[in-house]
């Protein structure tokens, strides 16, 4: 008993991107670095770290190697769409604002059951943890609501609040449809024909879940991850070869050594999906990676508070 | 005299944290209006808590404390006044006490005459004491997990403080805390009532006007709501019931502010699935109640506790949106539980090699031949005392132990890891002495829990355990303070509780040693001696814990020994039994006697005193000391037949018995003689009669009355 006369998918990305500009969000696009959530684009995790209050929002396809299912299983996708919004700092009524939100999506409350039950984040490769909320609308999880704490390694002040709204899961649940394949993405607006999920995604899901698990050569991923881990490196030792001469600091390509650091995480969860990563080896990779994005964010802060005092000077 | 009504309202607290917090709220507002004389005797105090909101209600308030009179003594009488006239220590006397120095007066002491001040303190208004002093008590609640929420951090808290209300009977008191003033607004429920605030008059409308707002203030109001809507809801299925389950029953009545109940349901074809993984995806993934059918078994059926309450068409789109949610994590499940049974458990052992037990100790493939080699070991040896294991199941069981840690259901469940692994034992036709060794092996969990029913099981889980233990102290990872990474005293509990239910003939220390590999001989000597003194240690603690035996009765018989973990809880049940029915005291009296036999004895040690573990028969010259050594000479073997055959309250009463005669003998031989024959030989005498009994329990451990 599909609900026609819900939201298409890509009317429900519209509504949500509409309510948050309206509420003052910067509308970013999605960035253009595989990513495995929308926390690790820098609009969120470098945006966060420093003073300067930021509201922003996105959709960001979020690409997990290891959940695809070769488009077999109607729940499990390699690449999903997280919505994405960073209130920094949150305004008073925040949980108002986002129960706001889901009217925008054409939830009722009154008609369903809502509940925000405990559920703490936590992303040890990028040394970033916050306390906060899976919200839960008629026991689907519908949105992870987080306050963040620390990132890459650095106590915030101001904080912020994180809200990630699972696209595929909440369109399929006001849709009503028991395959994510089976979601509307669009209607045409002459015919009313619908066009959906799966005419759009399913032929990527098969082709990644192929290469993903059979074909990603195990041996040039490592290597891959070896060059873009030293050219990291190398970008974050700038950083501190300039300790003496700070004014020089801002030069140092900061955001380019977060992407080759987004390079690496995307290319160990290739590893992981390929089954090339022991539980022994797991533990060393996810701490080189740490040390990657703890060295990129304390560098980012430092050129923050270049800035600052070079705007106060 | 007042009424004083407090309410905290936060974004949601985590459930598992109300209850504490509640009742630490509740404490710390009456311990401080306690210490600030503020309190009368009759105190009526009420807690209230939800997601949203901790609250108290006290009655019995001062509205002000007493005035305190007290008298100031100041400088000599004649320092203060010359001639007459006040000097300069007068006149700085009165001004310290905040009076004319006329009205200073003469106080005559002992010592000689002294100025005096009579100075009365103004009692503080509870109002005033509660803006001081509350908003630290606030702050000193405990939370497992506090966050920051304001720029600057000026505090952490569980969750962002939104609103709060603080009474004294009518009258707000502004107590101020996580950036919000006190005032009388609360608020409902979010969705129920919506935001508009609801003001309360008076601390004795509180419950009520949640009440009307669509919130039970009550925690136990709400949980007794949510029970009879279970039961209510479960009667529309003919027979049904729904499977009792207290710790849920807790989870949604701290997830709830205004419950009800929705019956659901799913095909009957996932009953195909076993009913440990549909209940845990029901209770631990989306906080569902299973439900049974009129025969027990697991019915196609669940109940959510919803935190609404609708209208019939409002509870079919809730029922069918968790139908749907649960369907999509059967389906995941039922997934998972085909794919995994693509790769026998057999196949699945290899794979072990690339999951790591411990760094150093290498993968789980290690780790399991380790269990082998241990559970061998303690086969023969048990075949050796006579006990029936079939060895050839022990043996397959234990191989494959660990195989389900590669299977998708168990990364998708680990609650249910072992669980998983007897499941696809069983289905893979392996054998049901195999299958439920497996799936009993990290059983039991808990203190309170079952153990393994068969001996398999229990060897399975001896082994594992005690080769973590052993191997884990040989890398010196034993648990430190409140460190303990590999969950080590868990084991150690597990392992004593296995050997006292299952009563199996084995003793810990033949545990280590069989667990302890040729290679690590080498360091054995001092990590043997570790894993003993670990292994007392939590022996202690279970049977203090959790067989709540007294801290002396457990000193008393580990000092005689704990090396048999069944013999060890029979001591301690007797010396238990014996003291409760020791009307005429006899054992606290000769629990008296071996203490002091004990200090003198170790005071002839300091003096070098030589002395012997018998006395000699002819040395005894008085008749006391020949009494003792007579009736010592009785009783002893009687001990000691009791104690072969386990009779240990029998045994107890008999060594009762020698009270009179020790007594004699204190009271009238001397043991430190001027003579060194006879004092070697007392000592001798009494180091014999200390020494005979020590294996059974050291008296002088106990604690008389």
């Amino acid at each position: 008993m599909a609900n026609a006369s819900a939201l298409t998918f890509q009317e429900l990305l519209f509504n949500l991107q509409t309510f948050w500009a309206a509420r003052g969000c910067v509308l970013q696009q999605p960035y253009d670095v595989e990513v495995g959530a929308g926390t690790m684009s820098p609009e969120t995790f470098l945006r966060v770290l420093g003073p300067r209050p930021f509201y922003v929002a996105y959709a960001q396809p979020s690409r997990r190697p290891a959940d695809g299912r070769y488009g077999e299983n109607p729940n499990r996708l390699y690449k999903h769409t997280q919505f994405q919004v960073i209130l920094k700092p949150p305004p008073e009524r925040v949980q108002e604002l986002y129960l706001e939100s889901l009217a925008a999506m054409g939830i009722d409350l009154r008609e369903h059951d809502l509940k925000f039950e405990e559920d703490n984040w936590e992303w040890p490769a990028g040394g970033a943890w916050g306390v906060g909320w899976q919200v839960m609308l008629d026991g689907l999880e519908i949105t992870q609501f987080t306050y963040f704490q620390q990132c890459g390694g650095q106590e915030l002040d101001p904080i912020c609040a994180e809200l990630t709204y699972g696209l595929e899961r909440i369109a399929a649940f006001l849709q009503d449809v028991d395959s994510i394949y089976d979601i509307v993405w669009a209607r045409d607006p002459v015919t009313q024909r619908a066009i959906t999920y799966g005419e759009v995604r399913l032929e990527e899901e098969v082709q990644f879940s192929t290469y993903n698990f059979e074909h990603a050569d195990v041996a040039k991923l490592w290597e891959h991850f070896r060059l873009y881990e030293q050219e990291c490196q190398a970008l974050l030792a700038l950083v501190r070869e300039d300790e003496a001469t700070r004014k020089e600091r801002e030069r140092v390509p900061v955001l380019a050594a977060y992407d080759l650091c987004l390079k690496c995480s995307h290319l160990f969860n290739l590893l992981d999906a390929r089954g090339a990563v022991s539980v022994t080896e797991r533990v060393g990779i996810i701490g080189r990676i740490r040390n990657l994005t703890v060295g990129v964010a304390r560098a980012y802060a430092a050129t923050l508070a270049t800035q600052t005092a070079g705007q106060a000077a | 005299m007042a009424e004083f009504l407090f309410e905290i309202g936060l974004e949601e607290i985590p459930a598992r944290m109300i209850a504490g917090a509640e009742q630490e709220l509740a404490a710390r507002l009456k311990s401080m209006l306690v210490a600030e004389n503020l309190l009368t005797g009759e105190v009526d105090l009420r807690r209230y808590a939800t997601p949203r909101r901790l609250a108290v209600t006290i009655s019995g308030v001062l509205e002000q404390q007493q005035d305190v009179t007290e008298q100031l003594t100041g400088p000599a009488w004649k320092v203060a006044f010359k001639d007459g006239q006040p000097t300069a220590a007068a006149a700085a006397f009165a001004k310290k006490a905040g009076l004319a120095v006329e009205a200073l007066v003469k106080h005559t002491t002992p010592k000689g005459e002294y100025v005096s001040a009579t100075v009365t303190k103004a009692g503080r208004t509870a109002a005033e004491i509660l803006i001081e002093k509350l908003p630290a008590e606030l702050g000193k609640i405990y939370w497992a997990k506090n966050m920051y929420w304001r720029p600057g951090k000026p505090e952490r808290f569980v969750r962002p403080v939104r609103w709060m209300v603080a009474l004294l009977d009518s009258a707000v008191v502004p107590v101020e805390f996580g950036g919000k003033i006190a005032g009388n607004a609360t608020y409902g429920h979010r969705v129920l009532h919506g935001d508009a605030p609801v003001t309360i008059t008076s601390p004795v409308d509180y419950v009520a006007k949640l009440e009307a707002a669509y919130v039970v203030a009550d925690v136990s109001v709400r949980r007794e709501r949510i029970r009879k809507a279970l039961d209510r809801v479960t009667r529309t299925v003919e027979g049904a019931r729904w499977r009792e389950d207290a710790p849920l029953v807790e989870t949604v009545t701290q997830l709830t502010e205004w419950p009800s109940v929705v019956l659901g349901t799913f095909e009957g074809e996932y009953l195909e699935l076993p009913d440990e993984v549909l209940v845990t995806v029901m209770r631990d993934h989306q906080k569902y109640f299973a439900v049974n059918d009129a025969g027990g078994k697991l019915a196609p059926h669940f109940l959510a506790v919803l935190n609404t309450q609708v209208d019939a068409a409002g509870e079919a789109v809730i029922r069918h949106g968790n139908e749907r949610v649960l369907r999509a994590r059967f389906n995941d499940a039922r997934f998972f539980w085909t794919f995994d049974q693509k790769t026998p458990l057999a196949e699945r052992v290899e794979l072990l090699r690339a999951v790591t037990f411990q760094k150093d100790l290498g993968s789980y493939f290690t780790k399991t031949e380790t269990n082998i080699r241990l559970a061998s070991a303690l086969a023969t040896t048990l075949a050796a005392r006579g006990i029936a294991v079939d060895e050839p199941a022990l043996l397959t069981a234990t191989r494959l132990a660990k195989a389900d840690l590669t299977a998708e259901l168990v990364k998708e469940f680990t609650e249910l890891q072992g669980v998983i692994g007897g499941l696809y034992a069983r289905a893979e036709g392996l054998g049901e002495r195999v299958a439920q060794a497996i799936y009993w092996q990290y059983r039991p969990a808990a203190a309170d829990d079952a153990i393994p029913p068969s001996v398999e099981g229990q060897l399975l889980g001896l082994a594992d355990r005690m080769a973590t233990i052993v191997d884990m102290f040989a890398l010196g990872l034993e648990p430190t303070g409140s460190k303990d990474p590999f969950a080590l005293r868990r084991a150690a509990n597990g392992v004593i509780r296995i050997l006292a239910a299952s009563g199996l003939p084995l003793k810990l220390s033949e545990l280590e040693w069989m667990a302890t590999s040729p290679e690590q001989d080498a360091l054995a000597e001092t990590s043997t001696s570790a894993v003993a003194a670990f292994f007392r240690e939590r022996l202690d603690f279970y049977l203090r814990e959790v067989m709540e035996f007294s801290y002396d009765v457990a000193k008393a018989v580990l000092a005689a020994g704990g090396d048999d973990v069944a013999d060890a809880i029979a001591r301690a049940q007797a010396l238990t039994e014996v003291r409760a029915s020791d009307a005429e005291g006899h054992l606290a009296a000769i629990s008296g006697a071996f203490k002091r036999i004990q200090n003198i004895l170790r005071q002839a040690r300091e003096k070098g005193e030589p002395y012997d573990t018998a006395a000699v028969a002819n040395v005894l010259v008085e008749p006391e000391e020949r009494a003792l050594h007579e009736q010592f000479n009785v009783v002893a073997p009687e001990v000691e037949t009791l104690r072969a055959s386990h009779r240990y309250a029998e045994a107890f009463g008999r060594i009762a018995t020698l009270r009179p005669t020790v007594d004699s003998f204190f009271d009238k031989v001397m043991v430190m003689a001027p003579d060194a024959v006879l004092r070697r030989n007392r000592l001798s005498l009494i180091a014999e009669v200390a020494g005979r009994f020590s294996s059974i329990a050291d008296f002088s451990e106990i604690v008389s009355g």
